[in-house]
């Protein structure tokens, strides 16, 4: 084991052809972070003793779902067996398909890839997601098998299925247990023999691709980048390519586990961070180049493509009064989260707030959890919608992303929605289940391919309105944890398609509208009535609950008032607890919003619109 | 303003048997416990006794437990020491509460000397559901205590009956009322029977499912008893209490009007100059009472700890906003609620400026009504009284 100062100078005077830049990729659960880890703590840095398990995961909300969720990186040395050192730049990536983005942006700072497969579970969708990406960029890929330690593990199986399925040589590729250490050397070993050390050229101009960044009010904006040409140190006086701006260098170093650490200089093919008291965000863009002011390179790099949101909702203080530290919270965390986007919109039923674009509903998830946890604050989600081409008879064409402004029926021509194509991997077993539960989403069946006896991958072609809510969910419950996804997008079809408005004590209440395919806004607006009577609570009036298309209504349920509370009687002793109880009764009115004369609980909106029960 | 006069409670914790609905700090005992707990008692009536030299009592309440389960001679004995040792107002009202099967020819010269006002806990007429709620007595009984009070020349009882009660339905209900009104007794209080957490009621049934009567059932119960009441002669002044003219029940009538009361005896509750506090919970702490020997005003350093222990526990100064909550959804209790002068006078603030907008929604949707110089409660607004009664409740951020 290396002290940290050791590590500090001999990553000072190491040569490009001793560093490897590589991320782990793999299907969630597959065990990269627990990988990463025993790489950490076999490299140097970290005792056994300073490791807690998972070290990358460094958010609460990651720890707590045991993802990850942004990209982490970590620097380390590892002395190999032929004696020389090699410096290792890690970089942890997410496992989840709405996180493909960040994936794909750590991706762009590596040269190899080391991708997991996990022994029990063999090849799933999003390992071929993942390995199409690494390919993408031109990666070496080394494949792994985990997990041997499991009794089901079947490492033969799994490594002819990577052949099979991935085409990659697996025939020798380390078979290792992360969790028990063993042969996670040869995992060391092969990553300094397969993967290639970085290119460029330290003399040349300086040219350095930003892959993330994220604010530090003490620091400012904290840039990570990777550097292809050139070096950088303290002083160095660099431009943004994209935006112009030109700052001066107060600070370059590079990651420890779970913190910074800064050096003299970084140098082509090394991954860092660079502090430049830089305030503005928007100076720092995910994707833009970094070069020297004085000894500009030609040509900026090719970035690479900024994620797509395909999801939209309402985000809304729930306490109006906190508009602007809602939109001071988007501002930031927009900088770590480079696929979040935001509008500003009002609401008549929820006042202002911001329309905002996510990459799916677990990134929705995260983002309202993180905008609550860090930024204190207390939110109302609308119903998630994803972006309609509606065609006008005036032949204008309007990219619908919230439900309220779909324009009157009788000035539509026609109106299309995005589809996907899904990949479904799972044991034999599910099929039915899984069948049935994609046609009920309105799938078209493409094919099944048999992978070996017992593993299927079912294709279909669906909307995506139909899998952004809970899709995935019902998925894994459906297939009792067996099945996995991935999907990409598939184009816009021609759809017959309405806007189903909830009606609450017959007010329409905007946050609630949402379009819905026509045959099915019949069981879908009784259920959404049936799950709003469940959230409301009881009033002092009936709560009349109604669906409509239009001025039709289609289903309605009644929220009873409330007849009569116990007559409880109040002496003495008994004026204490009667404030208590009266104390809750007014903070639970506090978690309310109204509409119009209705107290609805803030997250009735989201709860109302989960389509599977359970 | 400081009001000269207080009422004085004084708890009773033991009972033949514990019902098993009752939550209360009651327990059973035998007559060694209650003469120590008669001692601790005298103690603490001393002590206290001591710091109000200057102010009258003009209630007394003496309840329970059953307080007269405990040996007549106690009761003597306690009452006794209340008259000496604090300012009794001649006319005071002093209430026992009673419960049938435990009259005993020895409680007689305490029921009509010392007292002159005896709370009966009958419940119910109905033999099963006295039987189901784990009472000692029958409806019979509770017939033939309340003829020998009045035989023995007892002129003011009230009669405690409960609504709600496991496999009670409108109609037998509707027996007991009506014989509890044929009794003529001078006032009744009517309570819906509530489920508490850790009483064997709780492990045997879910408030609003059966065989327990559901919401609506229970507002008819509660209409039912507003209107057989009042055609015999009796005028609802709170949500739970019937009198006939000039016989409400002066003691509680404090509570509501959030006046001084000074609590003695095990567990007690006191409202005094503005801070709330309690007796110990702990029979055998309080019992320790007998080791004071001075008087408040001269305790010794050591005998400090232990009063600040056992006789002011949970000790709190109300705030202002905590005194105007409460005065609002106390007096709201009473059918007379409140008024704007006396909001003014105890706050110096006039009631629009506090809660004109709450009253105003109130009153919009029907649940408050307008009275000469006040405000009240509607019907409707005393079936939901914790709904109205929650808005006026003013937490911190609106303090500030």
């Amino acid at each position: 084991m290396l002290s940290k100062n050791e590590v500090v100078g001999i990553i000072e005077t190491m040569d490009k052809n001793h560093i490897r830049n590589f991320c782990i990729i793999a299907h969630i659960d597959h065990g990269k972070s627990t990988l990463a880890d025993r790489i950490i703590e076999k490299t140097g840095l970290l005792t056994a003793r300073e490791m807690q398990d998972q070290v990358l995961d460094n958010m609460e909300l990651e720890r707590e779902r045991g993802i990850t969720i942004k990209a982490q990186t970590v620097r380390t040395v590892y002395k190999a067996d032929n004696g020389e050192e090699y410096l290792f730049n890690l970089i942890d990536t997410p496992g989840h398909v709405d996180f493909n983005y960040e994936v794909s942006r750590s991706l762009a700072a590596c040269d190899g890839a080391v991708l997991v497969v996990d022994a029990t579970q063999g090849v799933e969708a999003q390992t071929l997601g993942n390995v199409y990406l690494a390919l993408d960029h031109d990666l070496e890929i080394l494949p792994v098998i985990n997990k041997i330690d499991l009794p089901s593990a079947r490492p033969d199986e799994v490594a002819s299925e990577i052949e099979d399925v991935i085409g990659l040589d697996a025939e020798d590729c380390p078979r290792i247990s992360a969790k028990t250490g063993e042969n996670v050397h040869d995992v060391l070993e092969s990553i300094v023999r397969l993967l290639p050390p970085p290119s460029g050229e330290g003399e040349a101009p300086l040219k350095a691709l930003i892959f993330d960044s994220l604010y530090d009010s003490y620091r400012g904006v904290i840039v990570f980048c990777r550097l292809m040409d050139g070096r950088v140190s303290r002083g160095s006086r660099i431009r943004m390519m994209a935006t112009g701006a030109v700052y001066e260098v107060t600070e370059v170093g590079y990651f420890g586990p779970g913190q910074f650490l800064p050096c003299q200089e970084l140098q082509a093919g090394e991954v860092g961070y660079i502090t430049a008291s830089i305030k503005t965000l928007k100076d720092s863009r995910v994707g833009d180049t970094i070069t020297d002011a004085d000894n500009p390179t030609a040509e900026a790099l090719p970035g690479y493509q900024e994620p797509q949101p395909m999801v939209y909702c309402g985000l809304y203080p729930a306490d109006s009064a906190r508009y602007p530290d809602l939109r001071d919270a988007l501002e930031k965390l927009q900088l770590n989260d480079a696929a979040l986007q935001y509008e500003p919109e009002s609401s008549t039923a929820l006042g202002f707030g911001f329309r905002c674009g996510f990459l799916g509903l677990l990134h929705l998830d995260i983002v309202t959890q993180r905008l609550e946890r860090e930024y204190d604050l207390d939110l109302v989600t609308t119903a998630p919608s994803v972006i309609y081409k509606v065609h006008k008879t005036d032949g204008e064409l309007i990219e619908l992303t919230n439900p309220s402004n779909l324009p009157d029926p009788s000035e539509i021509d026609y109106m299309e929605e995005p589809m996907v194509r899904a990949e479904i991997m799972l044991t034999k077993e599910y099929i039915g289940s899984i069948m049935t539960l994609c046609q009920e989403r309105r799938g078209v069946y493409e094919s099944t391919e048999y992978l070996e006896a017992n593993r299927v991958m079912l294709k279909y072609r669906m909307p995506l309105n139909e899998i952004i809510y809970d899709f995935f969910d019902a998925l894994k419950s459906r297939s009792r944890g067996y099945a996995s996804f991935d999907y990409e997008l598939d184009g816009y079809d021609r759809s017959d398609l309405i806007k189903l408005d909830i009606l609450v004590n017959h007010e329409t209440v905007d946050a609630l509208s949402f379009i819905v395919y026509a045959p099915s806004a019949y069981e879908r607006g009784s259920r959404m009535c049936e799950r709003l009577k469940k959230e409301i609570p009881r009033q002092l009036f009936d709560i009349p609950i109604q669906a409509a298309i239009g001025s039709k209504i289609i289903a309605r349920e009644t929220v009873r008032q409330v007849r009569k509370d116990v007559l409880a009687k109040c002496y003495g002793g008994d004026i204490s607890r009667k404030k208590k109880l009266l104390e809750k009764q007014k903070e639970g009115k506090k978690k309310m919003r109204e509409i119009g004369s209705v107290q609805i609980p803030k997250d009735a909106f989201l709860n109302v619109l989960k389509l599977d029960e359970e | 303003m400081k009001n000269n006069s207080f009422g004085l409670y004084i708890h009773m914790p033991f009972c033949v048997r514990k019902c098993s609905y009752c939550d209360f700090l009651s327990f059973s005992a035998d007559d060694d416990v209650k003469t120590s707990y008669t001692e601790a008692l005298l103690r603490e009536i001393e002590v206290r006794a001591s710091l109000y030299r200057d102010r009258t009592i003009t209630s007394v309440f003496i309840g329970g437990g059953t307080p007269t389960a405990m040996p007549a001679s106690c009761l003597r004995k306690v009452m006794a020491a209340v008259r000496r040792s604090f300012t009794l107002c001649p006319e005071a009202e002093i209430t026992v509460e009673m419960n049938p099967g435990t009259d005993h020819p020895s409680l007689e010269a305490f029921l009509t000397e010392d007292v002159n006002r005896i709370s009966l806990g009958m419940q119910s007429f109905d033999d099963s559901e006295l039987a189901a709620l784990g009472r000692i007595h029958t409806a019979e009984m509770s017939r033939d205590t309340y003829d020998h009070l009045r035989r023995l020349g007892v002129e003011n009882i009230n009669i405690d009956l409960m609504a709600a009660l496991p496999h009670q339905t409108r109609r037998s209900f509707e027996h007991t009322l009506r014989a509890a009104a044929a009794l003529r007794p001078e006032h009744i209080s009517v309570y819906s029977l509530i489920i508490e957490e850790g009483t064997p009621f709780a492990r045997l049934y879910r408030e609003g499912e059966p065989p327990l009567p559901d919401e609506e059932t229970e507002r008819e119960m509660d209409a039912l008893t507003e209107r057989i009441l009042s055609e015999a002669g009796y005028h609802r002044y709170e949500i739970s209490n019937y009198a006939r003219d000039g016989r409400e029940c002066r003691h509680n009538r404090l509570y509501w009007e959030c006046r001084d009361y000074l609590g003695i005896g095990l567990g007690a509750a006191s409202l005094m100059d503005g801070c709330r506090f309690s007796v110990t919970e702990s029979l055998d702490d309080y019992l320790t009472l007998t080791e004071l020997t001075g008087s408040a005003g001269r305790l010794l350093s050591a005998e400090k700890e232990i009063w600040d222990k056992l006789l002011m526990t949970g000790r709190e100064r109300l705030s202002r906003y905590d005194r105007m909550a409460e005065f609002m959804f106390l007096g709201l209790r009473l059918t007379e609620g409140i008024t704007e002068a006396e909001f003014r006078e105890r706050f110096d603030t006039d009631l629009d400026d506090i809660y004109g907008a709450v009253i105003r929604r109130h009153i919009r949707s029907g649940l408050m009504r307008r009275t000469p110089g006040g405000y009240a409660l509607t019907g409707r607004g005393r079936d939901i009284s914790n709904t109205v009664m929650a808005d006026f409740i003013i937490d911190n951020d609106e303090e500030r």
